[in-house]
Parts: structure tokens; C-alpha cells; sequence
């Protein structure tokens, strides 16, 4: 006599659940009759038939299921709420040979993480997506889903779901089908058994075509949540099959994966010097040496610069010259700008920041080391910002110069007016620049520095206008008459 | 020269059940019943009527429990018997 188990626990799953806290570690810890324990043994089965333990990552949603990873023989992850589209499309493109089964429901997926599925599925990523549609938010409590069928009553429509106040019900695989990138979406119920088997193949046939790399697979699962909808056993496969399905029609809304080659995706670059070269194609990567980065004291510490004027001024411009020269000598630098709608007119402002360490928070608003202003009601808003032994440096064409303003170092130039002198008001940035060298050569530059000094604003200016030969020209000639023209107010 | 003769059965992990019912209602032979006795868990248990097993899985499957049903078949061959 010989027995054989014909139908057992699956080895996909942990022989104990360790993981899970408390005394009871051979049950999951769904509700009784709940579906979702179905389709976790459905998808056990799979990943222990297919030998795929190994490189599945189950993406555990948040939802009664968030705790999947509890009981699954693979790898597990839990991510923000309807965010496993996105953490997905990372985990299949770090390492195509994962297998990355996204497992969400109907408040993860329908509702916050909609954007996310449609996205995933519109470039179709090799994913796995298992959708469990209860028609309601079955962990807080039994409210209102997108999925909630009308006239269904729930904690939040209580007089049952109005399709003209609530809107209809999302219809997931229909939407998904719709897109061109995805192979396979399928309708199941987890109800009688007959559907169950059906159920078990279109999970058997996602997993395939993602092993397979041929992508994006939703298989939609109707499911029970017997405690929310206070239905027994027998009323709960009826409301399926009946009610849900009726809504929700089961079957095969696409299925393409024969004809589709395998996915074929670029490498990921990441090696953080390749990156580097990619993304500064310019002389950063060459590696600068310190004493190249360190010119003078200036950078010493941080350097916190707000520059601000009206739209069009050529704010933000200034400010990038600025922030490309630190970039150009290796350091860290960030430039933030801001401004209205309007390209022309309103007020502009940016915040640069330069250092030697990382940089903790790109926006200046206060201990400014350096004030640009090229308006005055800049120079107003901003001066309260400047630090008690900052530098202020403001356009005398515009601006009055302030009073009481203490240690703080004045430097100005007319910057408005010998741009327009130049034959167009739009070199008033590069006159302006002029004048922050000779701040610098003033303050920071030992004499062996300053010979060398004007290359990187050179270089800046180059690097700030490439392939315009002609602008770049002009933009210099403005630095230089700047740099003639700046001057220290002495009190 | 007899036939080998099969039978099977549902093996049920009385403390692994939530008594949820979907096994009952999902065996086509009446081969479960709810039970009366409440098991580790706080729930009454499925339990055997005593009917024969055809052993078509279907409560397996429909079981929302990993471990909770087991369903074995014993082959007996009457030559390697005698």
C-alpha cells in the first residue's frame, strides 16, 4: 500500500511562519474564508513548481496582505501605499532575472496607487501584478471602495453606493487591457471551486510570462471579505459569481505574450563615476585635484548666495554662472531658483549654495553669506536675510544704497546701466559677475590666485552659453567691464 | 490479475482550521461537516461525515488555510500485497 499526498501545504510557503509574532505560527492571519489566503496559496504553488524561490520578490501592499512576507519562501519587500508599481519597476530593472510579483488590492491599487498600475503598464514593466477586488476596504473597517459595486451598502455609504454622488465602480482589467503595453490580463473569482482552477492557471500564466520577460501581466482576482460583508460562506461565493461578476465581468481581456519578444532593456549604469561622466560630460570628471578645488579661502565653509531681481534681469542666470563655477572646480553645488508664471516681469529669485561637504537643504533663506539684489524691493525683502558680516553687493542703477547696515560689506556697481551702455540690458548678469571677482579678489584671493582667477569665470560663462560663440564673447567683454567698474563703498 | 484499487482522504488539521465553512460547501460527495468543538483557535473545526473521498482537491483549493487539509491517496495492489 502506498499513500501520496495529492493535495498538501505548499513548500512555497515557510514550514512555520516565524516571522509572525504571538503563539500561532501554522496559520496566516486573515479572517476565516478570506481570499486572499486562497490566492497566497495559489501563488505558493506556482513559485514552488516553477523553482523560482530563489528570485521572487513579493511586494507586500499596504492592506490586510501587507504582512505577506510573513509567510512566502521568497523575498518580501513592503512599500508606501500603492507604490509597488513603482518599487517594481525598480526591482525588474535592477536585475532582469528577478521575478516581481506585485500583489495589491482594490484600496492600494484602484484607488491611491491608480496612477502608478496605469504607469507601469503603459511601459510595460515585467511584473506580475495580482489584484485582489473585494469591492471594499476590508483592514479599516468595511468602507467605500473605487471597486464598490452600486447600491452597495458599506460604513461609508450606508444607504448604499449612489452612482451619481460616488461615482461607478473602476474597472481595473478593462483599463489595464485598453493599453497597448501589456501581454496579459485576465478576470478570475475566487469562489467555487471551478473558478479557483481558473484562477490557479491565469496566476500559472503571469508567472510564466514574467519568467519568460515578456512583461507587464495583471490577473484581477474577485474576492471574499466575508467579515466586512457579513455573508456566510455559500452568500459569499453568490455575491461573486452573481453580483461581482455581474459588474465585473471574468474572463480573458488580453493575451498577446505569444506574440511578444522578450523584453530587452538597457543595462542600468550603476557605477557612480560613469554616472558622473554621463551627467557632467564637462571637466568634472577628469577628477580635479585638491589643490585645483581649492583656489583660495573662499570656500572654506559653506557658501550660502541669494541672488534676487525681476524676471528677465537674468537672475537665475547669474546664479547658475555662479553655481557652474563651483561645479567646474568639483564642488558640491546646488541651485534652486524660483519665480512667478510670467517669463518677462514678476520677481525672480535663486538660492546657490557651495560646498566642500554635502549639501543638507538647497534653499537660502537665511545666514545668506552673499546677497545679490537687482531690484529694490529684492534688496528690502532680502537684506533682513543676510548674515551680520555677510556681503551685499546690489545694482546702483536700481537700487539706493541701504542704511544701517552695519559690519556688513557693500560692494556695487551700475550694473543696469553700463549693460545698456554695452547695447542690450541682458549683460547686466555678466556685469554683475564682474563685480563678484572683484569681491572675491578683494577678500578671499592671495596674489598667486588671482592671475588665475578670471579663467574660471571664463570658463563659467563658456560653460553657461556653449555652442553660442557670439553670446559668449559679449558676456566676457560685460564680466570685464564689471570687473573695471565694481567698487567696495567704504564707510 | 486484479486492478490496483485507490482511495482517498481528507486529512484536516483541526487546530489550523477557522471554520470558515468554503470546504463544505465546495466537496461534491458531502465528505465534510462543520464540526460542533471549538479548536485551539476559538473555531468549530470541519470534520469527516464518513462519506468516501474522490480526492478532486476542490477543498484543498477552496481552503483559504496553507496546512489546514491534506488530501492523500493510498494505492493498494493486491499481487505486491500477497
Amino acid at each position: 500500500m502506498a499513500d501520496k499526498i495529492l493535495y498538501g501545504r505548499s513548500a512555497g510557503f515557510f514550514p512555520t511562519f516565524e516571522r509572525r509574532p504571538g503563539p500561532i505560527k501554522t496559520n496566516m492571519h486573515y479572517c476565516p474564508g478570506c481570499g486572499h489566503g486562497i490566492l497566497h496559496k495559489l501563488i505558493a504553488e506556482a513559485i514552488q513548481d516553477f523553482g523560482i524561490k530563489d528570485k521572487t520578490i513579493i511586494i507586500a501592499p499596504v492592506g490586510c496582505a501587507v504582512f505577506s512576507y510573513y509567510y512566502f519562501d521568497c523575498f518580501g519587500i513592503s512599500v508606501p501605499h500603492g507604490r509597488a508599481p513603482a518599487v517594481g519597476t525598480g526591482l525588474a530593472r535592477a536585475n532582469q532575472e528577478n521575478i516581481v510579483i506585485s500583489y495589491q488590492g482594490d484600496g492600494d491599487l484602484a484607488s491611491i496607487g491608480f496612477n502608478q498600475i496605469i504607469q507601469a503598464a503603459n511601459r510595460g514593466e515585467n511584473l506580475a501584478v495580482f489584484f485582489v477586488n473585494n469591492a471594499i476596504y476590508g483592514m479599516t473597517g468595511g468602507q467605500m471602495a473605487p471597486t464598490t459595486l452600486p447600491g452597495q451598502k458599506t460604513q461609508t455609504t450606508p444607504q448604499g453606493r449612489s452612482v451619481s454622488t460616488e461615482g461607478y465602480p473602476l474597472k481595473v482589467s478593462e483599463t489595464v487591457a485598453a493599453l497597448d503595453a501589456p501581454v496579459y490580463v485576465e478576470r478570475v473569482a475566487l469562489s467555487t471551486v471551478q473558478n479557483i482552477r481558473k484562477a490557479r492557471l491565469a496566476i500559472r500564466k503571469a508567472l510564466t510570462n514574467s519568467i519568460e520577460r515578456k512583461g507587464f501581466s495583471l490577473v484581477e482576482c474577485l474576492s471574499g471579505c466575508p467579515v466586512n460583508l457579513k455573508m456566510h460562506a455559500k452568500e459569499m461565493n453568490e455575491f461573486l459569481d452573481n453580483q461581482m461578476s455581474r459588474y465585473f465581468p471574468l474572463g480573458v481581456y488580453k493575451d498577446i505574450a505569444d506574440s511578444r519578444d522578450p523584453l530587452q532593456r538597457a543595462e542600468g549604469i550603476y557605477d557612480p563615476r560613469q554616472v558622473k561622466e554621463l551627467l557632467y560630460p564637462v571637466k568634472v570628471a577628469d577628477g580635479v585635484s585638491e589643490s585645483f578645488r581649492n583656489p583660495s579661502r573662499i570656500f572654506e565653509a559653506e557658501r550660502r548666495i541669494k541672488l534676487a531681481g525681476s524676471g528677465g534681469q537674468g537672475v537665475l542666470s547669474l546664479g547658475y554662472m555662479l553655481a557652474t563655477m563651483g561645479k567646474l572646480r568639483n564642488f558640491n553645488v546646488s541651485w534652486l531658483p524660483s519665480y512667478g508664471p510670467e517669463m518677462r516681469g514678476g520677481t525672480a529669485n535663486c538660492s546657490v549654495v557651495l560646498s566642500r561637504h554635502p549639501i543638507g537643504s538647497p534653499l537660502v533663506e537665511r545666514d545668506c553669506n552673499l546677497l545679490i539684489a537687482l531690484n529694490q524691493s529684492s534688496l528690502d525683502k532680502y537684506l533682513p536675510e543676510l548674515k551680520r558680516n555677510g556681503i551685499l553687493l546690489y545694482d546702483e542703477s536700481n537700487v539706493r544704497q541701504p542704511e544701517n547696515t552695519g559690519e556688513q560689506i557693500l560692494y556695487t556697481l551700475p550694473a543696469s546701466d553700463l549693460a545698456t551702455q554695452l547695447g542690450d540690458l541682458k549683460y547686466a548678469n555678466s556685469v554683475l559677475l564682474g563685480a563678484v571677482a572683484v569681491m572675491m579678489c578683494d577678500l578671499f584671493l592671495d596674489d598667486d590666485d588671482k592671475a588665475d582667477f578670471d579663467r574660471v569665470f571664463e570658463e563659467a560663462i563658456m560653460d553657461c552659453f556653449r555652442e553660442k560663440e557670439t553670446v559668449v564673447q559679449a558676456n566676457i567683454r560685460a564680466f570685464y567691464i564689471g570687473k573695471e567698474n565694481a567698487r567696495r563703498i567704504s564707510r | 490479475m486484479t486492478k490496483p484499487t485507490r482511495t482517498f482522504e481528507v486529512v484536516i488539521a483541526v487546530d489550523e482550521c477557522k471554520g470558515c465553512e468554503r470546504c463544505v460547501n465546495a466537496c461534491p460527495r458531502g465528505v465534510l461537516r462543520m464540526g460542533t468543538h471549538l479548536n485551539k483557535l476559538g473555531f468549530p473545526a470541519v470534520t469527516l461525515t464518513g462519506q468516501p473521498c474522490i480526492g478532486c482537491g476542490g477543498c484543498f483549493y477552496t481552503c483559504p488555510e496553507p496546512g489546514a487539509l491534506t488530501v492523500i491517496q493510498h494505492t493498494t495492489d493486491p499481487e505486491s500485497e500477497a
